[in-house]
């Protein structure tokens, strides 16, 4: 790991740390769990160069089924989760290979009709309670011993959990892996010549990108003890398309702030209604007309230019 | 044969209508979606949300101005049209030699804009709009009964739809257009002014989502919300199809309303996702589509 990317991720366990005793528990890990999908959208994006707008299915995929197998199976919170994480990682291997048949537009246009039909199957399966979906979700006891019914309790899980997934992402990324899925986003011709199966690595990076949304996920439905319609709906395929794009697709911690950005504006907004959908859109905007290397990428041209 | 398999006649021929009615919308808009992207290389997220316009722009003129449907039948198309060419000029052009997926992405922040902003006014209930007197009732076919209106929707998009592939594929325009489309340059280089024919275009497809609004506008509620579902559902259509082919989005675009419609009468619980499904199995069977070149 480059000693920059150390102090950062120093920087973030001490922010993990202080942020409960600052700010309300529960906002701090709404954070979390839109952050890890911002992320996870973003190691397909940002070192795959594949758009996926349709992130919304894992996440909501995952969601559906911790909460299903923590309140009706009765299964502890890991057991739960790490189900919501098969079941989306299972869907991704079967999207994923349909998909990455195609490219750039064409792929973002088919994930997004894909995550349309999980939207529909959510909508119609016996288990998911339809319009109301799966509410009162039992936060109940960490590997049937730390109960974590407390914010506090919960919070050091998840944030325990966000860190690890992290250094896990920094890892793929950094590994032989990653380096032949940057080659494949650079220059996707050359790396077939040199005989990389192109597509077995995108399948495979797609797949990893929808468990880490699918993490997100199930934390969130134990976090706030609901899974519904609005996890699979195509609008949260687009928020996490801006949370990744305004901190700043590619960077590996932009993602997190954009994140954090934007959860802070929906909370601070939630009273303005139809107001938010059009400042997310305008936010959209100005990242795409004048701001493409997000926050971060503001960030670092600003620190080069006082220097 | 129906009533021997314990369906009615009736029954099936209704969803059939409705299926080819739906199709009629497909095709209207995949249409416009295909020209843009044909021309401009841009995936129009507006599009959903032009359509929307188109609808509550018909809804406006009545129920603000006493503007009955025909007049509004021009009257919002060109509305939503120059509305469009407007937005080309401002933001799309300079996307043009950056990566495509910014033109999806821009265009994705512009609908939440236009929708947000209609929700704000309108609220996301739906409004009726009521159809002209002319087409109330119907005629009875003999095997079912055709509601007058409904007829109508479908004549008139299929004659519009052919005039856009006349006007395209066989008069001088339409091969500026494609020249364009192939080689910009040289295009440019014979005198073509290339960046006004890309306006145009873009306010060209975008009109025909307005017009197809405002055909929806007396049989679907008229809400802000009317325009995003559908446009995934295009979306679909659009990858089916294969994007490019005008004629292809026509013929895709009724075919898949129909058997769409025809689901809904043998298994209506899955008939939300047909298009879904027949997307993956197409993507398994042929990856660019019916009439689309891989690329």
């Amino acid at each position: 790991m480059s000693r920059q990317h150390m102090i950062y991720f120093g920087v973030l366990l001490a922010l993990l740390t202080v942020a409960p005793f600052v700010l309300y528990p529960l906002f701090v890990m709404k954070i979390i769990c839109f952050a890890l999908l911002a992320c996870s959208l973003n190691l397909l994006l940002g070192y795959g160069g594949l758009l996926s707008f349709g992130h919304a299915a894992y996440f909501g995929a995952s969601s559906y089924i911790t909460a299903w197998t923590a309140r009706d199976l009765g299964l502890t919170p890991e057991l739960a989760i790490a189900c919501g994480v098969g079941a989306s990682a299972l869907l991704a291997l079967v999207f994923g290979a349909l998909a990455i048949r195609r490219q750039g537009i064409y792929f973002a246009m088919i994930t997004l009709a894909f995550a349309q039909l999980v939207y529909f199957a959510s909508l119609r399966a016996p288990f998911t309670g339809g319009e109301d979906g799966i509410q009162g979700v039992p936060r109940g006891n960490l590997l049937s011993l730390i109960p974590l019914a407390s914010d506090r309790g919960m919070y050091c899980f998840v944030a325990v959990v966000f860190f690890l997934a992290l250094l896990l992402m920094h890892r793929i990324i950094h590994s032989p892996f990653g380096q032949v899925m940057k080659s494949i986003r650079e220059n996707e011709p050359r790396a077939i010549s040199l005989g990389y199966h192109v597509n077995s690595y995108k399948l495979r990076l797609f797949i990893f990108s929808a468990a880490f949304a699918g993490l997100a996920g199930g934390m969130k439905s134990l976090v706030f003890s609901v899974a519904t319609l609005n996890d699979v709906y195509w609008e949260m395929s687009g928020e996490a398309v801006l949370m990744t794009l305004l901190g700043g697709a590619g960077t590996f911690f932009g993602p997190i702030l954009g994140a954090a950005v934007i959860v802070t504006l929906q909370n601070q907004l939630a009273a303005l209604g139809a107001w938010i959908t059009i400042i997310q859109g305008t936010l959209f905007v100005l990242c795409v007309m004048l701001l493409r290397g997000g926050l971060v990428g503001l960030f670092s041209k600003m620190a080069k230019f006082f220097r | 044969m129906f009533e021997a398999l314990g369906l009615s006649a009736p029954a099936f021929f209704g969803q059939l209508l409705l299926g080819i009615i739906n199709g009629a919308f497909y095709a209207l808009l995949s249409l416009g979606l295909s020209i843009i992207f044909g021309l401009l290389n841009i995936v129009n997220f507006t599009h959903g949300a032009f359509y929307m316009m188109g609808a509550l722009l018909a809804w406006m003129l009545l129920n603000y101005l006493g503007i009955g449907y025909w007049p509004a039948l021009l009257i919002a198309p060109i509305i939503v049209g120059i509305l469009g060419m407007l937005i080309e000029r401002v933001f799309i052009r300079h996307l043009y030699k950056l990566d495509h997926l910014y033109g999806l992405l821009l265009t994705f922040g512009l609908a939440m804009i236009i929708e947000g902003t209609f929700r704000n006014i309108y609220g996301v209930s739906g409004q009726s709009y009521s159809m002209p007197p002319v087409f109330q009732g119907g005629v009875n076919l003999g095997f079912m009964y055709l509601p007058l209106y409904r007829g109508w929707v479908v004549a008139v998009s299929v004659v519009v739809c052919l005039a856009t592939w006349f006007v395209i594929e066989r008069t001088s325009l339409g091969s500026n257009l494609r020249a364009a489309t192939e080689n910009p340059n040289l295009t440019e280089a014979f005198g073509v002014n290339v960046p006004r024919l890309l306006t145009l275009t873009y306010g060209f497809g975008v009109a025909l989502a307005g017009f197809a609004g405002v055909l929806a506008a007396p049989i679907y509620s008229v809400s802000p919300n009317m325009g995003a579902n559908l446009l995934i559902v295009v979306f679909a259509v659009v990858v089916i199809g294969g994007m490019g082919s005008i004629m292809g989005s026509i013929i895709t675009g009724f075919s898949l309303g129909i058997i769409e419609g025809l689901t809904k009468f043998v298994y209506p619980e899955a008939a939300n996702i047909a298009v879904f499904v027949i997307m993956a199995i197409m993507l398994m069977i042929k990856p660019a589509g019916l009439f689309g070149r891989l690329g």
